[in-house]
């Protein structure tokens, strides 16, 4: 049902004007009846355009806050299948704390609170019976700084598959998540080496190789270049172009000429500067095919930001 | 080839003229520093070098292998020796997987804003630094007698210096979790772990030499503690191994305390020869505790 295209019905239309809104503690008022309405496959907006068959996320009106202050508001948005999405925007607009959505990571802090909706292949994504152990075995996550577990290279992808459960030889396991992250022929002579040996971007192709070992159906990426220099960061784009045959995509980068470089997609976020730090809030304020979020931007904010005015 | 240029012009007009006051108060500051590094090194080094004189020519092998004497010439240290091993090992038994359990509850479990947390923590940091002449007293009030009723035996004593060095594992043991970054533990969720995986196979693991030093560290503190068994009520003259958890007991330092309060000079000259060899088990013990830190120490 999700992704029907049929169904035209403007009344569960999620666009809502940003102003509108009422306390961020609260759940967005989605009618009863309508909680499980198909929602419209069409671009929504001008600048909101997310005509996506079969996304792998839809976000309606998420919402997070730490404490009392909302961190951000009102993403809604669709992630598409096999793509890459990038979310852009400057440093403390949300970007990362609305990817750690997807994959449940907000619930390692005790005061993060999420609000709205988020869909994986239509499952809600903070529904009661949904275990976020679970969530993060089909979803896969790569950090900002490479986090390699200091063991060697072969317990490092071992250890996602062995806590799995994952039948089969681990040999094999091993050496496969290895060559689709490209880093095959660069440790085969040094398995058992400790990863903390190796060079910061072989380690964050271990940190891809360590998440693909579990077979995930998404990859989370977290600003996952930006400790790395450029020929690194080459080899990770690469790899990325590669993987989405198999895997959907998501990046947050705050380097513009990635995304372009790399994103199917992309997805621009701002912080509205507030009376203090407290009240800096992200909002989501374009979304479109990578290509025209570039070169014909709709929101003047985001042509300034792409065009280096700001940020 | 070529030699530096002539200064055309003097150094002190280009840099100006230091005030001469500056050179002489850094000299006597470094040399104040230096005179007050060395009364530590100097008391130190006289208490070794007196202990020596008197001690070694005591040390022999048949010193180290026979029980205590009334005669000075055939008394020996083998059932202190033995009785602090016996000892260490409980201490040893006791405190790792307490040590570690709390240590793992309060810095991965713990909800900090729950007032009872708090009030553990602040009485573990407390409890590090109660003398541990008021254990001794706990030990006898309740591990040798009343609800436990042990009696003065190797599991009295052992457990009563686990009390002692307990809350320095469990901070020690919680420093070196801490010092695990959350990234790996981010890694690890981030994988589909359980919290429990995570802790288990990742964190643990990962910090093991440090909670290993501060159990060595907490073992060469328990060998050298007295008071706490003399209250326990072990005794000075034990003429034979212990054979068990329940066998009487007696232990290094209450051996050299015992001697030493003998008149007798020649029992004097056995307690510092006694020195000697809990100084030599200290220093390896540290030494091993060194080693484990530099080998194993991780540089995030």
């Amino acid at each position: 049902m999700v992704g029907d295209v049929s169904d035209l019905d403007p009344a569960s239309d999620p666009r809502e004007e940003p102003a509108s809104r009422g306390v961020p503690g609260q759940v967005p008022a989605v009618p009863a009846g309508q909680a499980h309405a198909p929602i419209p496959a069409v671009a929504h907006d001008d600048v909101i355009d997310d005509a996506i068959e079969n996304p792998v996320f839809i976000a309606e009106k998420l919402s997070v806050s730490y404490g009392i202050s909302p961190a951000v508001l009102d993403v809604s948005l669709r992630v598409p299948e096999k793509q890459i999405t990038a979310f852009i925007g400057p440093s403390g607009c949300g970007k990362s704390t609305i990817i750690r959505c997807f994959n449940r990571m907000n619930d390692l802090i005790p005061a993060a609170r999420v609000d709205g909706i988020v869909r994986y292949h239509g499952l809600d994504l903070y529904g009661g019976e949904i275990d976020s152990v679970q969530v993060r075995k089909r979803i896969g996550m790569v950090f900002q700084k490479p986090n390699p577990f200091p063991k060697s290279i072969y317990d490092n992808i071992a250890f996602g598959p062995k806590v799995l459960g994952m039948k089969g030889s681990m040999d094999q396991i091993v050496e496969q998540a290895l060559r689709r992250a490209s880093l095959w022929d660069d440790v085969k002579d040094r398995l058992k080496d400790n990863a903390f040996g190796m060079s910061g971007g072989q380690q964050q192709r271990l940190c891809i190789a360590r998440a693909l070992a579990t077979n995930p159906d998404v990859l989370l990426m977290d600003e996952p270049c930006s400790a790395l220099d450029p020929i690194s960061t080459g080899r990770i784009e690469d790899l990325m172009h590669e993987l989405k045959e198999t895997v959907s995509i998501v990046i947050v980068t705050h380097n513009m000429q990635q995304a372009a470089r790399v994103s199917d997609r992309t997805a621009f976020f701002i912080v509205d500067m507030g009376s203090s730090e407290e009240a800096r809030i992200g909002r989501l304020v374009e979304y479109g095919p990578t290509d025209r979020i570039f070169t014909n931007p709709h929101d003047i904010r985001t042509e300034e930001y792409v065009s280096g005015k700001f940020g | 080839m070529t030699t530096r240029a002539e200064s055309s012009r003097p150094v002190s007009e280009v840099l100006g003229v230091p005030p001469a006051a500056h050179k002489v108060r850094d000299r006597s500051f470094v040399l104040l520093l230096g005179a007050l590094t060395s009364v530590a090194l100097i008391v130190l080094a006289v208490l070794l070098i007196d202990t020596a004189i008197d001690g070694v020519p005591q040390l022999s092998l048949s010193f180290l292998t026979s029980f205590p004497s009334a005669f000075p010439a055939k008394a020996g240290i083998e059932s202190a020796i033995t009785g602090t091993l016996w000892l260490m090992g409980v201490v040893t038994f006791v405190i790792v997987p307490l040590g570690v359990a709390s240590a793992l509850y309060l810095e991965e479990f713990a909800d900090n804003s729950r007032w009872w947390n708090r009030i553990i923590e602040v009485n573990i940091q407390n409890l590090a630094a109660v003398p541990s002449i008021v254990y001794g007293i706990l030990g006898l009030a309740y591990i040798v007698r009343g609800p436990l009723s042990l009696g003065r035996t190797v599991l009295a004593g052992g457990l009563t210096l686990a009390l002692v060095v307990l809350p320095v594992v469990i901070i020690t043991g919680r420093e070196a979790l801490r010092a695990v970054p959350p990234s790996i533990k981010e890694g690890a969720l981030a994988l589909g772990a359980t919290r429990w995986q995570a802790i288990w196979r990742q964190i643990l693991p990962a910090s093991i030499p440090g909670i290993a030093t501060g159990v060595i560290l907490s073992i060469s503190r328990a060998i050298g503690e007295t008071a706490p068994l003399i209250l326990v009520g072990a005794a000075t003259f034990v003429a034979f191994n212990p054979t068990g958890l329940d066998s009487p007991f007696t232990a290094l330092p209450l051996q050299i305390f015992s001697w030493i309060s003998q008149p007798n000079d020649q029992f004097r000259m056995l307690a510092a020869a006694a020195i000697i060899v809990l100084l030599v088990l200290l220093v390896l013990l540290n030494a091993v505790a060194i080693r484990l830190r530099n080998r194993y120490q991780q540089r995030w």
